[in-house]
Order: structure tokens, then C-alpha cells, then sequence
């Protein structure tokens, strides 16, 4: 396990070893949803919106 | 194989995927199509020197984009732009899946809230409407009584984006309260589950119970038909029983989800489609050192 700050409430988000760029994780403090952005060291941003439909 | 991956997000599906390509030494090109510019006769995309690329956009515009443009520049693509357009569209769906045979829900289309009020009291209730491009059962209804039928038609009409302005009307499958999802490569099933629920909408996203399933002749054949009605490629069919003990096949997907599936089912589903994406590769080469 790793860690990193939620970039909208600056809380403690933990995170796992095999983490993608890509990938969403959920701030458990705020709720936030937050992409990795970065893996080493592990650096997140807030996640684009959903805007349209997904495929399935 | 040197593997492109088209992404904006990375699910538990993508995250499966990559293991297991990572497992067997592949080399891997992850492609954020967010960062991406495509022209007529190039990209920005690390594309050039793949042996195959697979798509697994959640926005239905990137992927039917994106692929167009990679099949356009000669790289091999999962799912083929061809198959993404197909399954992206309710409406081509239901026509792909009629023409070849294959026992679909009774389906109108109608382009006004006067006609589409026809086409649902000539199904009678309940029956269901959907939005043409849609997922996870979003947006879908089904219409138990007139009333319900005036205000969803309505709501449609004012609220809707212009795509909610055709109205896609489809009778009610009475099925017994389960769905069938199989993963299927080429026609070829490499997992079922079911989906139960005692809600109408029985999808895995919507929070239904998933078991494994295992598919008879019938079924398989069923599957292998619905694939190439799409052309084919990594696809999710959803199957459902009739009252009569037929089936009938609602649709098939194109981006499909396996992380239910893998957790449902006895069957290593990333590996089986790492395998499948591995023979891909290989007839892709072939196809480039044969021209
Ligand atoms: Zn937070």
C-alpha cells in the first residue's frame, strides 16, 4: 500500500501497489472521485465527468 | 505482441487485462485518447509499429472514431470499426441481428411522441422503450399503463438530447427473472453468467445477482450466429429465456465488461481473451508479410 492527497479535500487517500494511469480511485474522506494521473510517485487529479454514454 | 490499449479510464477490466498481457511478457502501449489528435493520414498515437490495438473506450464517439481512423491507417483494431458501429446502435443491432436469423425482441422505431404512442399500444403493456445508443440500462423504461406511456414520450420529447428523439420500442420479454451475458471471441463463448434480479433491469451494473451459466447447443449456436451478424470480434451477447423456453437475443455489446464475469465464472476470463488476442496478432502479421 501507498498513499497520496486528495487534491479536492486534502485528506489521506490509500492506495494499492499495482496502480495504473488511468485509473479511478475513490477518496474516502470527500467521496471525490480521483484519477492517476502519475505512479511514482503516485499523483491524483479530480476525474473528468462522465459526459456521454459508454459502450456497454 | 506489441499491444496498443485506447483508454480514458482504466476499470477492474482494463486492470485484468493488463495483468494478465503483462504475465506473458507482452509489450504494452497505453493510449490515453483524451491526449490524442487524429488526422486523415496520421496520429498522434503510438500506433505505428503495433500488432494490433484494442479499443476499450467507454465513450461510444471515441471508440466509433478512434477505430475508424486506426483501421484507416492499416492498423488491426479490436473491435473493427465496422462491429463498433453496428453494436453501438440499438436500431442497427436489431436489423444486423433480424437479418441473420437470429430471434430478437419484436422492435419499432418511430421519430414523433404521436407515432411512437402507436407503435407502444400496438405492443400493448407492459413494453419497453430505450434510448438508441445506451447503457448499462440506463434511460430505459418500461411502460406498464397509457399514462406512463404519454409522460415518458413526453419527458423524451422535451428534456431529450436529439437522440432520444427517435423512439426505440421493443415488446416485453416475460423472462424468468434472468438475463444471459457470454463473452464470446469470434463467435466462440469463452463464459456465461446469468444475471437475476427481481427487478425488470437485471444488469450486472444495476446490482443483479450473477451466477454462472453453462450454454447448450442451442445457445452456442445462437451466440456464434449474433457474433457474425456484427462482424464479429470480442463481444458481450445478451441472451434471454422466453416463457416458452426459447431464446431470444437482445443485443451485443462491443466494449464489453468482463470483471462480473471472471468473478461469476469458473473460466480465467482475461486469459482466455489474451489468448484470442494473441492469435489475432498473429493472423494480423501474417496478413502484413503476405501483402
Ligand atoms: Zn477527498
Amino acid at each position: 500500500m501507498t498513499e497520496s492527497e486528495c487534491v479536492e479535500c486534502g485528506g489521506t487517500v490509500a492506495l494499492h501497489d499495482d496502480l495504473e494511469i488511468g485509473e479511478i480511485v475513490d477518496c474516502e474522506t470527500c467521496g471525490a472521485e480521483l484519477e492517476v494521473v502519475d505512479v511514482s510517485p503516485p499523483v491524483l487529479d479530480r476525474a473528468p465527468e462522465l459526459e456521454e454514454d459508454w459502450g456497454e | 505482441m506489441k499491444l496498443g490499449l485506447l483508454y480514458s479510464r482504466i476499470r477492474k477490466d482494463e486492470k485484468l487485462l493488463l495483468s494478465e498481457l503483462r504475465e506473458r511478457g507482452h509489450e504494452i502501449v497505453k493510449i490515453d485518447v483524451r491526449k490524442q489528435r487524429f488526422g486523415l493520414d496520421a496520429t498522434t498515437a503510438e500506433v505505428a509499429d503495433c500488432d494490433l490495438v484494442i479499443d476499450r473506450c467507454l465513450a461510444t464517439s471515441r471508440s466509433l472514431y478512434a477505430t475508424r481512423f486506426l483501421a484507416a491507417y492499416g492498423v488491426p483494431v479490436i473491435n473493427s470499426p465496422e462491429t463498433a458501429a453496428v453494436c453501438a446502435d440499438k436500431v442497427k443491432n436489431s436489423l444486423a441481428l433480424e437479418a441473420a436469423g437470429v430471434p430478437t425482441p419484436a422492435t419499432e422505431v418511430a421519430f414523433t411522441k404521436e407515432a411512437a404512442m402507436e407503435a407502444i399500444e400496438g405492443f400493448g403493456y407492459p413494453c419497453v422503450i430505450k434510448p438508441v445508443v445506451g447503457s448499462w440500462g440506463r434511460l430505459m423504461a418500461k411502460i406498464d399503463t397509457e399514462n406512463a406511456a404519454e409522460a415518458i414520450l413526453e419527458h423524451k420529447a422535451t428534456l431529450g438530447h436529439y437522440e432520444h428523439k427517435v423512439f426505440y420500442v421493443q415488446e416485453y420479454v416475460d423472462k424468468p427473472g434472468r438475463d444471459i451475458r457470454v463473452l464470446a471471441c469470434d463467435g466462440e463463448p469463452v463464459a456465461a453468467m446469468t444475471r437475476s434480479s427481481d427487478h425488470w433491469l437485471t444488469n450486472a451494473a444495476k446490482g443483479g445477482e450473477t451466477a454462472t451459466f453453462d450454454l447448450d447447443d442451442e445457445a452456442k449456436e445462437l451466440v456464434a450466429t449474433a457474433s457474425d451478424a456484427v462482424g464479429g470480434g470480442l463481444l458481450g451477447v445478451d441472451l434471454m429465456e422466453t416463457k416458452d423456453g426459447e431464446y431470444t437475443v437482445h443485443e451485443v455489446n462491443h466494449t464489453v465488461e468482463f470483471k462480473a464475469l471472471n468473478e461469476a465464472s469458473e473460466v480465467d476470463v482475461p486469459a482466455a481473451v489474451v489468448d484470442w488476442l494473441e492469435l489475432k496478432a498473429d493472423v494480423a502479421d501474417e496478413a502484413v508479410a503476405t501483402a
